[in-house]
């Protein structure tokens, strides 16, 4: 089980993460959805310790991440595809993981194999198609064999095979009594993959409920997530006007702010 | 908790397990070799120039052989700088952390690989240098001997500033952590600081990294003037020297330490 607590985190005067809380059940795949910039990543970043949260906690089983005895084999992360450094090969870099927590070598070709990338095992990680990097960040999160696996956007750059593929091995993870927290932009990705979501829109809380629930009485997913999110996504680009209120303007010419909402499919 | 949870086993991870990572990192990129292999050749090479060109018997033989030392460690500096800054510029820093997330347990065992590597690469160059240097002196000048007063105290510590110098630059790295800004870091503050210093303010000159592993490490007695000069400094002795040079060492180790634990990564 993860807590999460009162979580808060401000960058300068952006609150990125405001006073979240949720919990990450096992044997559950629970996605992880907001618009761009709601605080996904943060609050990713906060479960592992990589930023100090404001306020608030997150606990792993009892502990903090920070205190955690076997970190890799207690919790499996993706954050970003490219988190290795481009002139080690895959194996080498899975070997160093490895030794840091005394998991057996033999472990290293396991996960290789497993996410298939046996072959590729030798080549330095630089020369990587993004695919490839993300099965690599993907082998990294489950050499360990840990309870519990947090993704940040998994599927990105993966072939419709290796979506088939991640969404097979996630929900076949958490079959298994793991705590599986899956961030995507993907709804329908979601829809086929959790059970549960935790939807959040400017870093607040808006939903943490199940697939069915949020679905019933929507048209899709999709439009429920997207009814859901509209009144707190913010929205960073608009019209050139924008964030230049205070620029004199010239007469005769108004600048008018922008009437729609842009949304991207991925950031 | 879970049918995998059952699985952990009893201990934790500590400071050898964050070594042997380290350890493999560190060889399994060929900037490392190249970058160690590149130095210590520097190092030889100028021993053996300076060694080729020495006409002066009674100068210091041990220091001349030496003299590519300081030209080397700026490539060292560097390394240690990178061995940090490349874990931020590449992403690789959050799959560490993930790893490893005692951070300032991460600096130390990073640090310990990397001074045990440099120290290692250090005195093997040292000591090729030195015979390398004393095997080329011609106008029948004698090789100097590691059994004359204080040759062998020069080549050992030659070998030990490659670590405490590659270590300031790991410190300087965590600090700055940007690859660019810390090259520039490392060049400005141990080698273009020291020649502006001992120009506006002769004294503090002797105190600066470089000058203390040029005229108070790698010599076997203290340096003489000339007779002309306008100025002689005084310059520490090889131990004082060492261990001045610890202390920053140290310090920079402990600032980057301290700043690592306490930013976001």
């Amino acid at each position: 089980m993860i807590e999460v607590r009162e979580l808060t985190k401000r960058y300068g005067s952006t609150l990125a993460v405001d006073a979240l809380s949720f919990n990450l059940r096992p044997g559950t795949v629970t996605g992880f959805l907001g618009a761009n910039g709601s605080g996904k990543s943060t609050t990713m970043r906060l479960i592992l310790d990589l930023d100090r949260p404001d306020a608030g906690q997150v606990r792993i089983g009892r502990q903090r991440f920070g205190e955690l005895r076997w970190p890799l084999r207690e919790v499996g992360s993706l954050l970003e595809a490219r988190s290795f450094h481009p002139g080690r090969t895959a194996r080498e870099h899975l070997a160093a993981l490895a030794a840091s927590n005394a998991i057996p070598r033999r472990r290293v070709d396991e996960v290789l194999d497993l996410v298939g990338m046996a072959s590729a095992a030798g080549r330095r990680a630089g020369k990587f198609s993004l695919g490839m990097a993300q099965r690599l960040g993907i082998a990294a999160a489950l050499l360990g064999d840990p309870p519990v696996l947090l993704m940040d956007e998994p599927v990105n750059g993966l072939d419709p095979a290796g979506v088939h593929w991640i969404r097979d091995l996630l929900t076949s993870l958490a079959a298994q009594g793991r705590v599986v927290f899956v961030s995507s932009h993907l709804i329908s990705e979601m829809a086929l993959m959790a059970d549960r979501l935790v939807v959040i829109g400017q870093g607040r809380l808006l939903a943490d409920t199940t697939v069915a629930e949020m679905s019933a009485g929507a048209p899709s997913l999709e439009a429920a997530f997207l009814a859901m999110t509209e009144a707190s996504t913010e929205y960073r680009t608009t019209s050139p006007a924008d964030g230049r209120a205070d620029w004199p303007t010239s007469p005769g010419r108004t600048s008018s702010p922008a009437p729609t909402s842009r949304k991207e499919g991925s950031s | 908790m879970t049918a995998s949870a059952a699985r952990i086993p009893g201990g934790h991870y500590g400071f050898w397990h964050v070594a042997r990572m380290e350890w493999i990192k560190l060889r399994s990129l060929r900037s490392t070799w190249w970058t160690l292999v590149i130095a210590a050749a520097g190092a030889i090479g100028i021993g053996v120039a300076v060694g080729i060109n020495t006409r002066n018997a009674a100068g210091d033989l041990t220091n001349n052989a030496l003299a590519g030392i300081v030209p080397s460690l700026l490539l060292i500096g560097v390394l240690g700088a990178l061995a940090v800054t490349s874990e931020y510029s590449s992403g690789m820093i959050r799959t560490t952390l993930s790893a490893a997330p005692r951070r300032p347990l991460l600096l130390a065992a990073k640090a310990a690989v990397f001074g045990a590597a440099a120290v290692t690469v250090g005195e093997a160059a040292s000591f090729m240098a030195f015979f390398a240097g004393g095997a080329t002196l011609r106008h029948g000048i004698p090789a100097p001997a590691l059994t004359q007063p204080g040759v062998l105290r020069a080549v050992l510590l030659s070998g030990v500033s490659f670590g405490l110098i590659g270590l300031i630059g790991l410190g300087l790295g965590a600090m700055v952590r940007h690859s660019g800004a810390a090259i520039g870091v490392v060049i400005g503050g141990v080698y273009v600081l020291p020649t502006i210093v001992g120009q506006v303010a002769h004294g503090l000159g002797v105190y600066m990294p470089i000058v203390i592993i040029g005229n108070s490490l790698t010599t076997t007695k203290p340096q003489l003037c000339p007779a002309h000069a306008d100025y002689c400094p005084h310059f520490l002795s090889a131990w004082a020297g060492l261990g001045l040079l610890g202390l920053y060492t140290a310090a920079a180790l402990a600032a980057g330490g301290w700043l690592l634990a306490r930013r976001d990564a």
